[in-house]
């Protein structure tokens, strides 16, 4: 089996679209006859992360590459960048704005949970530039 | 217990139905999403005052059997499109948190 690959923009403004892609990169797994546990890992994982692009950036882009036995995703925006990776790493840490928390937003467990629920988390970011956040989960068999 | 049998129960209002045969066998409460993505066991009722559209999110990809907002708190208009598209039981008590889940404690553990 070649792998497929999925695109999609992600919007900056638009908050009640965000979790468009994880949830058809959902479907498309679901369609495909992913087991259920790779399918919710992936797609809590990639809705962190989306939600992560229209709060904290201005939205961007995502590629997905599914494989027979594994799930690469890349999510790219061209925001502010983290600072601190370490810190932002860590649970409860938040620079979530007050309208965004008034939403359930800032908990500070978005990037914890993408920790968790992937196989491999790796973070490109430069100040002022941007973030890449590359992520990879397994799927063991069903 | 089914979600159907809660609702009975405790008297619930539905104010989106999917499918109320769906067991219950766990609840969590919490209003921040990320601890609820994080933390909720599947098949719970979620115990929250969070009607956004992201609840809806959450809800489905926690997997939980219902919603259930409590002490009335608000659903908003997209957030029950996207139930409905998406199939998410949300139900509504003016009973908070902690006392529908004593409840709910004694249907579940008997
Ligand atoms: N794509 C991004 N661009 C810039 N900063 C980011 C990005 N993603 C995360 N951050 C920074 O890392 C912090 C922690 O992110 P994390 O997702 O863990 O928590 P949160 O988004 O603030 O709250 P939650 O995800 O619990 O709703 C954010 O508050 C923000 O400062
Ligand atoms: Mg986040």
């Amino acid at each position: 089996m070649s792998n497929i690959h999925l695109h999609y923009e992600v919007s900056g403004e638009d908050f009640t679209r965000a979790g468009e892609a994880s949830g058809s990169v959902k479907k498309r797994l679901k369609a495909l006859g992913y087991n259920t546990d790779a399918i919710r890992r992936v797609a809590i994982a990639m809705y962190e992360a989306e939600i992560n692009m229209v709060i904290h950036a201005e939205g961007g882009f995502v590629d997905v590459d599914i494989f027979p036995d594994h799930v690469e995703v890349l999510l790219s925006d061209k925001g502010p960048g983290i600072p601190d990776v370490e810190k932002a790493m860590q649970e409860g840490f938040s620079t979530a704005p007050d309208n965004v928390r008034n939403l359930g937003f800032g908990a500070g467990m978005g990037l914890p949970n993408i920790k968790k629920y992937t196989d491999d988390m790796r973070i490109e970011t430069e100040i002022g530039k941007g973030t890449d956040l590359y992520l990879t989960v397994k799927v063991k068999e069903a | 217990m089914t979600v159907k049998e809660l609702i009975d129960k405790l008297n619930l209002k539905i104010l989106v139905e999917d499918d109320l045969d769906r067991e219950v066998e766990d609840c969590y409460i919490g209003d921040l999403l990320s601890w609820v993505m994080g933390r909720a066991p599947g098949d719970s009722a979620w115990l929250t005052v969070m009607g956004n559209i992201n609840s809806i999110a959450v809800a489905t990809l926690a997997d939980v059997s219902c919603i259930i907002l409590v002490e009335n708190a608000a659903l908003d208009d997209n957030a029950r499109q996207k139930a409905e598209m998406h199939g998410v039981n949300i139900l509504t008590t003016e009973e908070n948190a902690y006392r529908l889940a004593v409840k709910i404690s004694q249907l579940i553990e008997g």
